[in-house]
């Protein structure tokens, strides 16, 4: 046990070292900025682009007393929702030949009117290309309601505030543990992928060959798997520093604008940090032993896609739990051991009770060990055949 | 009848015995029934052609895969990982990480073996140095020659002063001068107590270096002894010239002596050269030139594994 465990050490500490002092683990670490970067740039692309482009108007045809309210009113709402959610409004005085007015302004493109609101505030009529029921509709409505009875400014309405109530904290907390379990499953997924490869690599340059002439080879399975668990891990750290860092800079933002968790900041992060390391573990050791199985990256992709598939049916079984810790699919999943740890970081978030967490911890550990010792066995079987390969319903008596 | 290597007690003076080991892949079986004896302290050399099941031996010997059936004890461990502290191996395909420093390279090897790293390191510094390595010790093995790599793995291989060595077809891919620097550090190496068995399909090499041999083909040993006693599986051979073609001397010659070109070739017959010389001048031969050849160890190996596999090694000994 002493021996597997000091070889594990040794390649556990080359694997890190190589990992950590990688040009890959700066792109590794850069990670998480190039979703944001993207996101910022597209988002800033569709902002300008919607701001550039001319909206849609309803021309009003009225008197300048009764466009003055309809504009008052519009602009009551607009205080409430982005100015470009409410329907643009251009003043337009009544004509001789209304009709004729109406089919000219129709058929103008600066502004492009989408309808003519005519008959001022006593007896409005819209036509147009819109539908009765259509949202612009029901914010013309509103507006000349408003502006028949407006009497100027809305009444005061002292604000006390207090925490989240329950319905809010229910849904927020949610929100919490959703983007949680979708870290672990994204971070769990990626980390499970880079170890299989680097397998593929030793394999391929035959370094595994000079590994398991000097060291049990369940020491290379544990090895590799808990150096790429204590990358990531720094890597984890890495990240939970620049935002710490982020947040502090920006002080609107960020966590602080999170719902916080039921089981607070603190022992959310730190049950994040555990579950991934179950979660890692139990993945990361399926995969490496689909790894053992091929001898090159393309048999690696065909080989890895069903447990990836697998993997993703069973984040979507463990993402239906959120929002309802307590029911029985939720109870399933956080009983099934690969979306055990993602079914309970999302409780976390939503319920404070911390035993179950003992518990489920318990639980996991029984399958990692579990999985180790199966994964291990096969890893060994199967890593260092050579000739013609044996089916696989005979690995067990290879 | 078959033996079986005792799980107590270790034969004196054997490094390394195999008895009947058996290695199934599938359908296949690459290893049918090799048996070993590698004295402690001798370089050993394991010959045959490609594909004759010497690497799956060596694996099987080092506890990298399990024999399907048979026993191995190797430096009196039954299971070789249990010795593995006092192995080192060398594989047929060379494998190292490219970013890794030379040094840095040699030391993980070291501690695998049960070596500090720290150790590791100092160790590496002087044994790159002595082989002329010196000052590649903190430059990454890819900006290293093959030759130089192969030779830094090899000092990986020899860094935590093994009692077993066990070098997978050594000589592959190595210029002639690195041939000549690997024979000298086997030998140095032996000389220290070292036992070591190579594997080989070079003829030549085994010849130079190795004091007992075992030929494989088709995944069995066709002979397992000392090179002595390979070439003394076969008598001299004779190559006679003479001045006088035909005569009563011609039945002094065996009827299978084959002519080539103008000299006679033949196996030494029983009674050695004294009888042969005289039946020779008394029929009247005119002795121009006459040699006794003692056979190589290429001779022995094709009267010991046959022509194919002769063909198949597609090498040169010294018999040739």
């Amino acid at each position: 046990m002493m021996r597997m465990l000091r070889g594990a050490f040794v390649i556990a500490r080359r694997d890190f070292s190589a990992t950590v002092l990688s040009k890959a683990f700066i792109f590794f670490l850069l990670g998480p900025i190039f979703p944001l970067l993207l996101g910022g740039v597209f988002g800033g692309i569709g902002a300008r682009v919607a701001s550039q482009t001319e909206q849609p108007v309803v021309a009003v045809v009225s008197s300048a007393e009764d466009y003055r309210r309809i504009s008052a009113a519009r602009e009551r709402i607009a205080d409430t929702l982005p100015d470009s959610m409410v329907v643009q409004l251009a003043h337009y005085s009544p004509q001789a030949n209304s009709a004729a007015q109406q089919k000219k302004l129709l058929a103008s493109r600066k502004p492009p009117i989408r309808a003519v609101l005519t008959g001022g505030l006593a007896n409005p009529h819209l036509m147009g290309p819109v539908n009765s029921d259509s949202q612009a509709v029901g914010q013309l409505r509103l507006i000349l309601a408003d502006a028949k009875t407006a009497q100027g400014e809305p009444p005061e309405l002292p604000v006390t505030a207090t925490g989240a109530s329950t319905g809010s904290m229910v849904k927020d907390r949610a929100l919490t543990g959703q983007i949680g379990q979708m870290l672990l499953f994204f971070l769990t997924l990626l980390l499970s992928g880079m170890v299989m490869s680097q397998l593929i690599e030793e394999k391929s340059n035959k370094i595994i060959e000079v590994i398991a002439a000097a060291v049990p080879i369940d020491s290379l399975f544990i090895g590799k798997l808990f150096a790429m668990l204590a990358a990531s891990v720094a890597g984890i750290i890495v990240w939970i520093s620049a935002g710490a860092l982020l947040i502090q800079l920006i002080n609107t933002g960020g966590l602080r604008n999170l719902p916080n968790p039921a089981v607070g900041w603190p022992a959310f992060l730190a049950l994040g940090v555990v579950y991934f390391a179950m979660n890692y573990l139990l993945l990361g050791s399926i995969f490496l032993m689909i790894g053992a199985q091929a001898s090159t990256v393309r048999e690696v992709q065909t080989l890895s896609m069903p447990a990836t598939f697998a993997q993703v049916i069973v984040f979507g079984f463990a993402a239906t739990a959120v929002g309802q810790p307590n029911s029985t699919e939720a109870l399933i999943a956080a009983v099934f051991p690969l979306s055990s740890p993602l079914v309970m970081l999302a409780r976390a978030a939503q319920q404070p009770e911390l035993w179950p967490h003992a518990a489920a911890l318990a639980w996991q550990a029984l399958w990692v060990v579990f999985i180790l010792r199966l994964g291990a066995k096969l890893f060994r079987k199967t890593v260092l055949k050579s000739g013609p390969r044996a089916k696989w319903w005979k690995v067990s008596r290879a | 009848m078959l033996r079986q290597v005792s799980s107590s007690v270790a034969t004196p003076g054997l490094a390394v015995e195999a008895v009947d080991l058996v290695k199934d892949f599938g359908e296949t079986r690459a290893v049918d029934g090799v048996s070993l004896s590698v004295p402690t302290g001798s370089i050993y050399g394991l010959l045959g052609p490609n594909g004759a099941g010497k690497t799956t031996t060596l694996r099987m010997l080092l506890g990298i895969i399990d024999p399907s059936s048979g026993t191995r004890r190797v430096l009196g461990h039954d299971r070789p990982l249990e010795a593995a502290q006092e192995i080192g191996y060398l594989p047929e395909e060379r494998g190292l990480y490219p970013s890794m420093y030379a040094r840095d390279a040699i030391a993980f090897m070291g501690a695998l073996r049960g070596l500090t790293l720290a150790e590791g390191r100092r160790r590496a510094d002087v044994l790159l140095t002595e082989h002329g390595l010196g000052d590649w010790s903190r430059r990454s093995i890819r900006s290293l020659s093959k030759g130089m790599a192969q030779l830094v793995q090899l000092l990986g291989t020899i860094i935590h002063k093994p009692r077993l060595i066990v070098l997978d077809e050594p000589f592959a891919g190595l210029d002639a001068i690195n041939q000549g620097r690997l024979e000298e550090l086997i030998r140095r190496e032996a000389r220290a107590g070292v036992t070591i068995i190579f594997s080989t399909h070079v003829i030549a090499h085994a010849e130079r270096l190795c004091e007992h041999i075992a030929i494989i083909a088709s995944g069995q040993v066709a002979f397992d002894g000392s090179v002595a006693e390979a070439r003394g599986r076969l008598r001299p051979i004779v190559r006679l010239r003479t001045r006088v073609s035909e005569g009563p001397w011609r039945s002094a010659i065996p009827q299978d002596a084959r002519c080539e070109g103008d000299e006679w070739v033949f196996e030494l017959p029983e009674g050695g050269p004294e009888p042969l010389l005289r039946a020779l001048l008394d029929g009247g031969a005119g002795i121009e030139t006459l040699a006794i050849e003692r056979p190589g160890l290429h001779d022995a190996f094709v009267a010991i594994a046959g022509n194919k596999a002769a063909a198949a090694m597609g090498t040169t000994g010294t018999g040739q």
